[in-house]
């Protein structure tokens, strides 16, 4: 029987980045990008996503919210909008197009029903381009999954989407995808809602999607859309920690119990440095279209990283980890497969792990750092967790847990003996240290002495980065030198990788 | 007005036969038989008895075996329809499954074997009664060692993967033999590699490193510098490696795994292009290996049997599986006095019939013919992949703008974003077009890959028609994409679901789980 | 060269065609394409091989010439065994398998190979009903492979190193088995009585680091195990299994290991409808119950039926294709490779035209004509049966009482076109009778055995009496 997913617009997702404001986080920012004459074009890559949906599953019901925020692109796409949430916002409602019924209603389809995209120029003037000086360097992507949108973001460079978590919902904030571009011949874009919606929209939707039986989350926008909705999914399912007394079985086929309905990001946004995001909109609409009719797909465990977008504007960049989600994950039926591979991520990371733990020595402090694949670490060694912050472990005992910088230092003063950090690689952009682990720090990976790191990450996260190379970056120039070169990443038991590492700096 | 007929499109209409055959249980009909078998004789019968009843109870089998019963023809009909039912190399320009070098395989070689002279010797027969069948592998492991440049050579093995099993359990034993089994517990491999030689590698117990490719594309010399060592068994590499790409600095991998006191294993399934060119010894390699059912055109045969050659230096020579033939003037014998033999690897002297379509096979070309294998080879894969890369969303990473050997690994990366179809999905639709398409090894370390490898045995109109049906498909993905997502149309079935193949509750291996899953 | 080489082989290899294709891809010369070889690593001279025969005619001439010195087991007498079989193979079976389209085919996918996931799917499924057992993998690379392969299941399953051996191996299967499994499992073996397995001895044997208790029926010897149940029994107790290898030949009448406790069964096709091949056509199955413990270890593939968009049709696609491992032990996990499918095919064709009927008689045939010779050679005096054992197909004769070497009794007897078995002993000789030896055959040995017996002990007199 076919599954139902849930789709979620952030309409104003991007709208930032094309006006060369570095994100669009925020009231102001929207304000400023929108007058700027960027147009968001969350709807549209929306469309792009669900007429490959369409194509597959002619007909398909797919939970949404109201007007931008996903009826409209539903509708357009021929399919059949069932609206779950309408944004609380005060002047959300249709000013053309389609109007929104009430919750729970059937959305009405519009007349249009493209099948075909044309172009994605928007009718607006886009003033502005990405920075593209380090695209190619940083892009792209996992199997399927991008940490990058089409207009790719640098590490350097983030672009900001416009989402905002920080945004208020102050009435200021407009955003607005202008009607079907008659110039592109088959060109149907959503017939737009003129909608104002804010980060607590964002969850608000998330979590009335899952609870009225979504079981994927498509979502359109960038980092920020990823993080509130994770948020949401976080507070709707059983957090959190892993009962570390169950016995550990890597090869556990189903994603991670924390976040069981997983997410897809349909990469709008161009500040994507979460592993969520699919490569395109018509590859997270294939993606989609195949998670409905197979309930065999694989999940896989993903970080949702985001930046504050004004420390980007600041000239900083300082992502956090702010939750694991799980996202669909094919790596395709090969043929002549030569070797007995893990039936799935979720599998792969367990191998990994028991490949890291065989390797563990008696009397070494490890400072295991956050991430789903030192939280298996730590399931199969039976010791407690925390999932987004860096616990300490010597001899199969914890010895602190989420372990501040300045913790981490007095740990390592008063231990005798050989200390390593255990990090797996954060995000899509292939961060080993300066993402997410900002507790190991420079001074930290100071006190533990010449080869610091133990890295353990799976296969895929590895082959993921296409040549480009693992990332250190702890602020420290001279340390950030010493640590480039190559390293060995333990993928499984009994395999590693030796790959290599150079400094963002 | 009948003629002339009108032109043919230019992809072909294809349709693969469909005979919607029933499973052969359900052809069943009590007390038919497809084949009489030899009956005890009255003499034997009353100087034995009753041979079944006097079984011991517990070994008396309590029901016959519920196997379908069945007149000889119809026996042979539903196996020749399911025959049809392929797309055989014989049948399609089968340039689609690279790595495997699909290239003809004479019809002479299969009627050659077709021989009582063959078909009917027994391995232990007497060795004056085989000189003809033991002269002609020697002769052959001759001819094996002169390609390959190396000292000795086994054609024991049964397949390219065991062959490389042969070779890592002789490294295992070359090291035990020096005492330094067990302080050498790495072998160092590329991801481009054959993923066999991981895989081998580790069922021998190894750990294993596997290293990436170079910001151009190539092995990476770095790497491996920075990881070879005293624990190193034995680097096993590909060259060139499946994505076409051969390695320039392969000897200097060479001298760095002997400087350490490791071993060079050389995986030489890729030969096909460089047959006559360059050659193991060359690059200073202690053992290597081809496949013949690759390079040397032995049918691949519905997955087998192929069968390998290994080839090593002196110094691995007392590690060979015995027994070796051995020749004394024109007399050959078997000599299974190997004391350092790793043993045995498979059940006597390798899969004989292949031997001899090997043998026969580089006979009928000889040095100056092999060459030409290898230059053609190339000169087709250069071809075809200026055809390929001319379409639009088709590209081939790594060693941008660089000729490749014999095959190249491409990537529909573009295609996939710019239309959600895959590389899965295009594989389907070309075989519409009675071609068959394959994608990559795990993992796809290429997004979207696919593999093209089309050998000397393919006429240069073939491997336009294959670039045209590509270029028919990548195009159906942008324009009609639903034609391709529904795929296949014209073969033997239709989209076959797979919901159930990983369900052991739903899964059916034979046909009695079927019948017990479902229908008791 | 005077003229351009174009060969049958090679199309391409016409002049004019080259120099479009060059053209096409903008290279001057072939050599272009080489550019990544450095020139101290290519071959400076043609590879020195012997005189082409680019003549299909000459060809044929050279290969025949080769192989016609052969003398085969249609011209002699043979009652070897020891691993290959010389049963008969029905001419359906290889006009079934020499058919170019399953000859040729390879790895394409279930849709466009139909015919060929068909095929072993069916063989599969004929090889179950054959053992009781529910899942049969596609053949690996022959029996030896086969049960190195299900004792490291054993290993990987349960974790455990202890393998006990219970039955008699063939040397060359036991020396494959070691060479394979010796990273992850130890071997202990223990010696047979009478032929079989020695059950108390192996059951005190059995620990809790026990991965298997390895069975081998019909064993090198020929002998065909009665306490199946009793070792699988022990073998369970510690949480073991229990494999047996064997040679399905004789299940139209015998029980199959499966009814009797079995975990794993495995061996070899070749007596499926594959001549002898100088042993060269081999194919190893593995049996187990639709248990995923035991399926997730298999490295081989499984093809499983499944339905397609058509209502009534057949679909086929890789059962667990990527095996998750529920294994205790990741270590020496398999591969999976080119190895014997067209064996398949040919047994599974087989098993389809004999039928339980034929399965059934087969199996008559092969225990009245061993007993027979058996019987017969025993009668002989100074010819020994080496146990009282069931024997199915091959048994061991011992002249140690008639002082005749075993080595003399096949040189001997080859003199006269009989090949009479394998010597596995200064006095012992492994005899094996197929369906193919009849009464008169094996008449003619046990005359031509007598006749060097007799000699001998007239010899032997003689000495005694100097």
């Amino acid at each position: 029987m076919d599954r139902v997913i849930g789709l979620l617009v952030n309409p104003v997702a991007g709208v930032g980045g094309p006006a060369g404001l570095k994100g669009s986080d925020g009231a102001a920012v929207q304000a400023a990008a929108l007058a700027r004459g960027a147009t968001a074009r969350a709807g549209e890559r929306a469309l792009r996503a669900l007429e490959v949906i369409a194509a597959e599953h002619p007909g398909a019901t797919v939970l949404t919210a109201a007007g931008s925020m996903g009826a409209d692109a539903v509708a357009a796409a021929g399919l059949s909008a069932r609206v779950v949430y309408t944004p609380t916002s005060p002047t959300s409602g249709s000013s053309e197009g389609i109007r929104i019924e009430a919750a729970g209603a059937e959305a009405t389809r519009t007349e249009t029903m493209g099948a075909h995209t044309g172009g994605t120029e928007t009718t607006g003037t886009v003033t502005a381009r990405p920075d593209t000086t380090c695209t190619k360097g940083m892009g792209i992507d996992v199997i399927g999954f991008s940490a990058t949108g089409a207009d790719t973001a640098g590490a350097d460079t983030a672009e900001a989407d416009t989402d905002g978590a920080d945004a208020q919902g102050a009435g200021a904030a407009r955003a607005e995808a202008t009607p079907a571009d008659s110039a592109g011949a088959h060109s149907v874009r959503p017939k737009a809602s003129r909608v104002e919606t804010t980060g607590a929209d964002t969850t608000g939707a998330a979590a009335a999607l899952v609870a009225a039986g979504a079981g994927l989350v498509l979502f359109v926008g960038g980092d920020g859309t990823a993080r509130d909705v994770a948020a949401a999914l976080a507070a709707t399912q059983t957090p959190s920690v892993r009962d570390s007394s169950a016995p550990a079985s890597p090869n556990r086929v189903e994603g991670h119990p924390q976040h069981p309905v997983p997410i897809l990001g349909v990469p709008a946004g161009v500040k994507m440095y979460s592993g969520c995001f699919a490569v395109s909109p018509a590859a997270a609409g294939a993606l989609a279209a195949r998670w409905i009719s197979d309930p065999t797909l694989p999940l896989a465990e993903r970080e949702v990283l985001d930046v504050d977008e004004e420390q980007i504007r600041e000239g900083r960049v300082d992502p956090k980890l702010y939750a694991l989600v799980n996202v669909p994950f094919v790596v395709g039926r090969t043929q002549s497969r030569k070797s007995a591979t893990a039936a799935s991520e979720t599998a792969a990371v367990g191998l990994a792990a028991r490949g890291v733990i065989d390797a563990m020595r008696p009397g070494t402090l490890y400072l295991l750092g956050p991430g789903g694949t030192c939280r298996e670490v730590a399931a199969q060694l039976g010791v407690p967790n925390t999932p987004l912050g860096v616990d300490a472990v010597q001899d199969g005992q914890i010895v602190k847990l989420d372990a501040s910088e300045g913790e981490l230092l007095e740990l390592l003063s008063a231990h005798e003996g050989e200390a390593k950090a255990m990090v797996t690689v954060i995000g899509g952009q292939g961060f080993l240290l300066g993402r997410g682990n900002q507790q190991i720090s420079a001074r930290v990976l100071r006190a533990l002495g010449p080869d610091p790191l133990r890295v353990v990450a799976t296969e895929s996260k590895i082959t993921a980065l296409a040549g480009r190379p693992l990332l250190v970056d702890t602020g420290d120039a001279d340390l950030d030198r010493s640590l480039t070169g190559y390293i060995r990443v333990t993928t499984g038991v009994q395999s590693a990788v030796v790959y290599r590492v150079a400094a963002t700096s | 007005m009948s003629l002339p007929v009108a032109p043919k499109p230019a992809v072909r209409r294809f349709h693969q036969a469909s005979w919607d055959e029933k499973i052969i249980f359900e052809l069943s009909t009590p007390g038919e038989r497809g084949v009489l078998v030899s009956r005890p004789e009255p003499g034997v019968r009353s100087a034995v008895g009753d041979v079944v009843a006097n079984l011991p109870v517990s070994l008396r089998r309590k029901k016959k075996a519920a196997l379908p019963e069945m007149a000889q023809m119809r026996v042979l009909r539903h196996y020749l329809r399911l025959s049809q039912q392929n797309l055989g190399a014989d049948l399609n320009i089968d340039v689609g499954q690279g790595t495997c070098t699909m290239k003809y395989s004479p019809k002479v070689n299969d009627a050659l074997i077709r021989t009582t002279k063959l078909v009917d010797l027994h391995p232990l027969q007497n060795e004056a009664d085989v000189q003809g069948i033991l002269d002609l592998i020697w002769r052959l492991e001759r001819m094996i060692a002169e390609i390959s440049g190396m000292h000795a050579v086994s054609l024991h093995t049964s397949g390219g993967s065991t062959a490389i099993w042969m070779n890592i359990s002789m490294i295992r034993a070359y090291h035990a033999s020096r005492g330094e089994a067990d302080q050498r517990d790495e072998v160092i491999t590329t991801i481009f590699s054959h993923p066999s030689n991981a895989a081998t590698a580790k069922a021998a117990g190894y750990k294993v490193i596997t290293l990436h490719p170079d910001a151009d594309g190539y092995p990476d010399a770095d790497a491996l510098r920075a990881v070879i060592g005293p624990r190193t068994a034995a680097i096993m590499i590909t060259n060139p490696e499946d994505t076409g790409i051969f390695n320039p600095r392969v000897k200097e991998w060479v001298d760095l795994a002997h400087s350490v006191g490791a071993l060079a294993s050389y995986d030489q399934a890729n030969a096909n292009g460089i047959l006559g060119i360059t050659r193991a010894r060359e690059a200073g390699f202690d053992v290597c290996h081809f496949n013949l059912h690759k390079t040397f055109s032995t049918p691949h045969a519905c997955g087998g049997p192929g069968a390998g050659a290994s080839a090593v230096s002196e110094a691995l020579e007392p590690f060979l599986p015995g027994p070796v033939i051995v020749r004394d003037g024109d007399r050959f014998s078997l000599n299974r006095d190997r004391p350092q033999s790793i043993g045995k690897v498979a059940p006597f002297y390798g899969v004989v019939p292949n031997l001899v379509r090997a043998y026969s096979w580089i006979m009928a070309l000889g040095a100056e013919g092999l060459r030409e294998v290898a230059e053609i080879a190339v000169l087709n894969n250069n071809y075809l992949m200026k055809r390929v890369l001319e379409i639009p969303g088709a590209t081939a990473p790594y060693a941008e703008g660089r000729r490749r050997i014999e095959q190249v690994r491409y990537s529909w990366e573009e295609l996939h974003a710019d239309t959600g179809i895959t590389t899965e999905q295009i594989g389907v639709r070309m075989s519409d077009y009675g071609m068959h398409y394959w994608t990559s090894h795990h993992p796809y370390v290429v997004p979207e890959p696919f593999t093209l490898e089309p050998t000397e045995a393919y006429s240069k109109d073939e491997l336009d028609e294959y670039a045209d049906a590509l270029t028919q498909v990548a195009r159906e993905a942008r324009e009609n994409p639903e034609i391709v997502r529904t795929a296949p149309h014209n073969q033997t079935v239709h989209r076959t679901h797979e919901d159930t193949l990983d369900d052991p509750e739903k899964w059916a291996i034979t046909w009695r789980a079927y019948q017990r899953k479902y229908f008791s | 060269m005077t003229q351009p080489f174009v060969h049958p082989y090679i199309p391409n290899s016409a002049p004019e065609t080259k120099a479009a294709m060059l053209k096409a891809v903008g290279a001057d010369s072939i050599d272009e394409f080489y550019v990544d070889i450095p020139a101290d690593l290519r071959m400076n001279r043609p590879l020195d091989l012997p005189e082409a025969l680019v003549a299909e005619q000459d060809l044929v001439s050279h290969v025949q010439a080769l192989l016609s010195s052969n003398v085969s087991t249609k011209e002699n007498l043979s009652f070897l065994g020891a691993g290959t079989y010389n049963h008969f193979v029905p001419t359906v079976v290889d006009e079934v398998i020499n058919r170019s389209e399953f000859l040729t085919a390879y790895a394409g996918e279930p849709y466009e190979d139909h015919g060929r996931f068909q095929a072993l799917f069916q063989y599969q499924s004929l090889m179950g009903e054959l053992l009781n057992m529910d899942v049969v993998n596609v053949p690996t690379y022959d029996g030896f492979q086969a049960t190195a392969t299900s004792l490291s299941m054993a290993g990987r399953m349960s974790g455990r190193r202890g393998v006990i051996v219970a039955s008699d191996v063939m040397p060359d299967k036991l020396s494959r088995v070691q060479d394979f499994v010796s990273p992850n499992l130890d071997l202990v073996f223990v010696p047979t009585v009478n032929g079989t397995a020695d059950v108390a001895a192996v059951a005190a044997l059995v620990t809790d680091q026990t991965a298997a208790i390895w069975l081998e029926t019909p064993s090198f010897t020929g002998a065909v195990e009665t306490a199946i149940q009793e070792l699988a029994d022990a073998a369970h107790a510690a949480g073991a299994v229990l494999v047996v290898g064997t040679d399905p030949v004789g299940y139209g009448v015998i029980t199959p290991p499966a009814d009797q406790g079995a975990d794993i069964v495995c061996g070899d096709i070749q007596s499926f409808g594959l001549h002898q091949w100088f042993g060269g056509a081999h194919g190893g199955f593995i049996a187990v119950h639709d248990d995923p413990k035991f399926i997730m270890e298999m490295p081989s593939r499984l093809f499983g039926l499944e339905s397609t968009d058509v209502p009534g049709e057949y679909g086929f696609g890789d059962v667990a294709y990527d095996r998750t491992s529920f294994a205790l032990r990741e270590e020496g996990k398999e591969w999976v490779g080119t190895a014997a499918a067209l064996w398949g095919i040919a047994a599974g064709v087989y098993l389809a035209l004999m039928g339980p009927e034929g399965m059934a008689e087969l199996g008559e045939t092969l225990l009245a004509r061993t007993q027979y010779a058996q019987q017969e050679l025993a009668a002989l005096p100074g010819v020994e049966l080496t146990d009282s054992a069931l024997h199915l197909r091959e048994f061991v004769v011992d002249f140690s009482s008639s002082s005749v070497s075993a080595h003399s009794v096949v040189e001997t007897l080859r003199g006269q076109g009989i090949e009479p078995g394998v010597v596995i002993g200064e006095y012992e000789l492994l005899v094996c009778v197929t369906e193919m030896n009849s009464q008169t055959d094996i008449d003619r040995l046990v005359t031509a055995i007598a006749a060097v017996t007799a000699n001998a002990a007239v010899t032997n007199t003689q000495e005694k009496n100097a």
